[in-house]
């Protein structure tokens, strides 16, 4: 039972010229599921790591619960780190593979026993406790992990990259069964990924990071439907949302030969700007008598759907090589062919995101 | 078609049988050393008459551990040697198969698990703890944080009568410029929870001498670490009137096999003080002495042993004004090469050259002791080689470990030591409702927004 806050937290590393993270402001709540997510480098690890007290906060706060832990020491403050690795001991049985760390905790043999037992029902490894290892699959290993720090009974749970060594299908399978787990005990957890679609299927809300500075915390449902900013709408969705810069005309923008048409409240925001982007993700396009004539590069039909790559109509070859492609997806019942012209317009016009170029802020 | 990513490309890997997964191999293939546990599949594979390591490991792991241990290969840290990442590899019914990282088998090395197989001596485990410890400081004095260090991710060497410990598993790691305390106390937990747990399986499967507690054994490597650390890079600060504790604290450092590049020193703000503080230090004081002097590669209590040596023989011969090159290459053709080459050729692959000669140093001291007289290095040497060289496991590869002896427990997979022992058998597995929920798996690189949608509904519902 925690809410966990970093209050403009900060960390520099020595020698380094800007914060690996950035003044810090998030506040989770108790029992919820927060992702971090953000490319490599961009600070989640030292966000973990400055909660679990391994880095040392230079500014700020972090609290968990009511308590201010800032300097206290990692051992104080009643978190468990879920490693990326985990070994199973081939001589051990299950039940000694999943409550060891207990023991080297000196907790008692009877409540030892009693946790891990909990756990196991929980995990429906009760049928595989005296056994050995050896003859798991994959995803049984992987849920003696998860027991592993389950009986450690803590107030947050940390997990950096758990997923990070599984092939693509244990992955999936774990990410659900993690999230459920979580939902069922109720532990405030912070996970760490740079996989956005395990961040979106997995957390209660996300915050995005880039640089050291969180750019959006929101419920995954709101951070693919209303992105704070440029970098947000492109890092997260996936295939990615169509960001086209166009110029700023009378009603509208104009991307290639066609003018989107935009509210004039919103163009009255820019102003000063020559330039904005739209947004627009791959499902919210049709195919139209009016819109963005896209040249068709390639054709990919996946089951009831398909998805077409090109590029803007009516490019010079040379600027073609460098266009940016846009993919839109279209019914695989009538998809266009390759090399044909097309124009693709928003399905509704809440779809379409429009950003300054210059703050990359929304600003529709 | 399989694709090599190789600094120095090795064709005769070209044949091998990539289209198959690794644990199918055909064991024709394969050699069955002793090795680690693993969570990946992992086997030791012949190339013409080399040994390698094979490691089967998703794509950015393979690349990113790859690319590790080449750093660590160019900076001098002691790490297995990086061949090649194969990837493009398809089975033969179109699945594509994961990419396998190659490196070379680390000739005379012993993994924890097959030095404990034949029982240790409490002392030894002490032993191999502070070879841990030095490798870890090692490793962080270079910037890298390890992230899974753990036995298994160690392999040993003899080194004299200690050991040396090398890295083989770079997957999580990572490298700076300089690491903050926070991120080597990290691995310094890693390292407790592993190592307990490791412990406590010897423990379980009878390998543990019971004077050895697991928790005791984990603590003292926080203390031994916290020391060295301490001496390798900690501030110390005295009276202007002890300038000799720059020295010492030199000298001290090469004792422990360290050279001081670069020392920080500054006066306190009244002059009265001086404080010292090593900004950079590199391990292998003796063993690069030894290396320029003779071209001897070896380990660094090996080296500082025949480095002693090569004093004795100066001090002996009254070459005290001698340069030390001439007599270094006196040394090596007088003493270390006759004794090396003494060796039958059958029995050179049960011991390195620098150890064998050390032991045969060690086999005269205790026979001069015993028979209280001068004895010659070749008379030593010979007795040496009869008496105890003759009767030693082969460790260049570890082969007669394989088959084990008789008393010895049957691993259930000679190649794979993580499935524990064929006799422990459990018989046929429980039903688990949660395997066949995880089949239906979705694709994992896909978002399914209308999924989330879907959830979320259900949730305000
Ligand atoms: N080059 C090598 N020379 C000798 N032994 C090796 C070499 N490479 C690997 N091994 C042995 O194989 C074992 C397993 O290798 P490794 O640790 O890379 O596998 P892993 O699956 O990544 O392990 P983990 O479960 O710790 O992630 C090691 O413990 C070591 O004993
Ligand atoms: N010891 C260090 N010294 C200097 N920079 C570091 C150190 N450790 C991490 N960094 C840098 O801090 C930034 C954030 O790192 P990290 O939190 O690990 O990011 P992430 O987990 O998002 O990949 C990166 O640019 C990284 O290179
Ligand atoms: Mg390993």
């Amino acid at each position: 039972m925690a809410t966990v806050s970093y209050k403009d937290a900060c960390r520099v590393y020595p020698g380094a010229d800007h914060p690996a993270v950035n003044n810090l402001n998030l506040d989770i709540g108790d029992g919820e599921f927060m992702v971090l997510v953000g490319p490599s480098g961009c600070g989640k690890s030292t966000s973990l790591r400055m909660l679990a007290g391994l880095e040392e906060v230079n500014s700020g706060q972090i609290m968990i619960g009511e308590r201010d832990v800032t300097d206290l020491p990692p051992k104080d403050r009643d978190i468990a780190m879920v490693f990326q690795n985990y070994a199973l001991y081939p001589h051990m049985t299950v039940a000694d593979n999943m409550g060891f760390a207990l023991k080297m905790a000196g907790v008692p043999k009877a409540d030892r026993d009693k946790r891990v037992q909990e756990a196991a029902k929980l995990l429906g490894l009760e049928e595989f406790l005296s056994r050995k290892p050896k003859a798991l699959s994959g995803g049984q290993r992987q849920r003696v992990a998860m027991g592993r720090a389950i009986v450690r009974q803590p107030q947050v749970f940390l997990m950096d990259e758990p997923l990070s060594n599984l092939d693509a299908k244990l992955r999936v399978s774990t990410r659900t069964q993690i999230a459920a787990l979580q939902t069922r005990l109720g532990v405030t957890t912070v996970y760490v990924t740079h996989d956005q679609v395990e961040a979106m299927t997995m957390g209660d809300r996300v915050a995005v990071m880039k640089d050291g500075i969180l750019q959006q915390v929101d419920s995954p449902l709101t951070l693919y439907d209303a992105p704070d900013n440029l970098f947000v709408a492109g890092f997260i969705g996936s295939p990615a949302m169509n960001l086209m810069t166009g110029s700023i005309v009378d009603g509208g923008v104009k991307i290639g030969d066609y003018t989107m048409p935009v509210a004039r409240d919103v163009l009255a925001k820019a102003e000063g700007e020559d330039q904005l982007i739209v947004g627009i993700r791959p499902e919210n396009f049709v195919v139209a008598e009016q819109g963005i004539s896209l040249d068709v590069d390639v054709v990919e039909e996946l089951g009831a759907d398909g998805y077409i790559y090109g590029s803007l109509a009516g490019l010079p070859a040379d600027e073609k090589l460098t266009a940016q492609q846009i993919v839109a997806r279209v019914s695989a019942r009538k998809p266009p062919q390759r090399g044909s012209v097309v124009r693709l317009n928003a399905a509704d016009p809440s779809s379409v995101h429009i950003f300054s170029k210059k703050t990359e802020l929304r600003i529709s | 078609m399989p694709r090599f990513l190789a600094s120095r490309p090795d064709s005769r890997l070209i044949p091998l049988p990539w289209q198959t997964p690794l644990a199918q191999w055909p064991v024709e293939n394969l050699v069955a050393l002793p090795r680690g546990i693993s969570r990946h599949v992992v086997r030791f594979i012949k190339v013409g008459s080399s040994v390698y390591a094979a490691k089967e490991v998703i794509e950015h792991l393979a690349m990113h551990e790859y690319q590790m241990l080449t750093n660590l290969h160019r900076l001098d840290t002691p790490a297995v040697e990086p061949l090649a990442v194969v990837t493009d590899r398809v089975a033969e019914d179109g699945e594509p198969l994961d990419p396998i990282l190659i490196t070379r088998h680390l000739e005379f090395s012993l993994p924890y698990r097959s030095l404990f197989d034949h029982g240790v001596r409490p002392d030894t485990v002490t032993r191999l703890v502070d070879a841990m410890v030095v490798l870890l400081a090692r490793l962080h004095l270079v910037g890298f944080v390890w992230g899974d260090v753990s036995l298994s991710n160690v392999l040993f060497r003899r080194d004299a009568g200690e050991f040396a410990a090398y890295l083989v598993d770079a997957e999580t790691a990572e490298m700076h410029e300089e690491l903050t305390d926070g991120q080597r106390e990290n691995d310094l937990q890693v390292a407790s929870v592993n190592l307990y747990g490791e412990f406590c399986d010897l423990e379980a499967g009878g390998m543990l001498d019971p004077s050895l507690h697991p928790m005791a054994l984990v603590d003292s490597i926080m203390v031994r670490y916290h020391e060295l650390w301490a001496e390798l890079t900690g501030v110390e600060e005295f009276p202007g009137s002890e300038v000799a504790r720059i020295e010492n604290r030199v000298r001290r450092l090469n004792a422990m096999g360290f050279d001081v590049a670069e020392m920080d020193l500054q006066t306190t703000p009244d002059g009265s003080h001086i404080r010292i503080q090593p900004k950079v230090v590199d391990a292998g004081h003796h063993s690069r002495l030894l290396l320029r002097l003779t071209g001897l590669d070896t380990e660094e209590n090996q080296a500082r042993r025949l480095l002693n040596d090569m004093m004795t023989f100066r001090w002996r011969t009254g070459q005290q004004h001698v340069d030390e090159a001439v007599v270094a290459h006196q040394w090596l053709t007088e003493c270390f090469q006759p004794v090396v080459n003494a060796v039958p050729a059958e029995l050179r692959g049960k011991r390195d050259a620098a150890q064998i000669f050390h032991e045969v140093l060690d086999y005269r001291w205790y026979q001069a002791q015993r028979e209280s007289r001068e004895v010659p290095l070749m008379e030593a040497a010979e007795g040496y080689i009869n008496d105890v060289l003759r009767s030693l496991p082969d460790e260049r590869r570890n082969l007669t470990m394989v088959p084990p002896h008789p008393d010895e427990r049957q691993l259930a997979n000679p190649f794979d030591p993580s499935q524990g022992f064929a006799d422990d058998e459990d018989g046929p597995p429980p039903v688990d409702p949660w395997e066949a929920e995880a089949d239906d798996a979705a694709d994992a690189g896909v978002l399914d927004i209308a999924a989330l949608r879907a959830k979320a509904k259900g949730h305000s519902a």
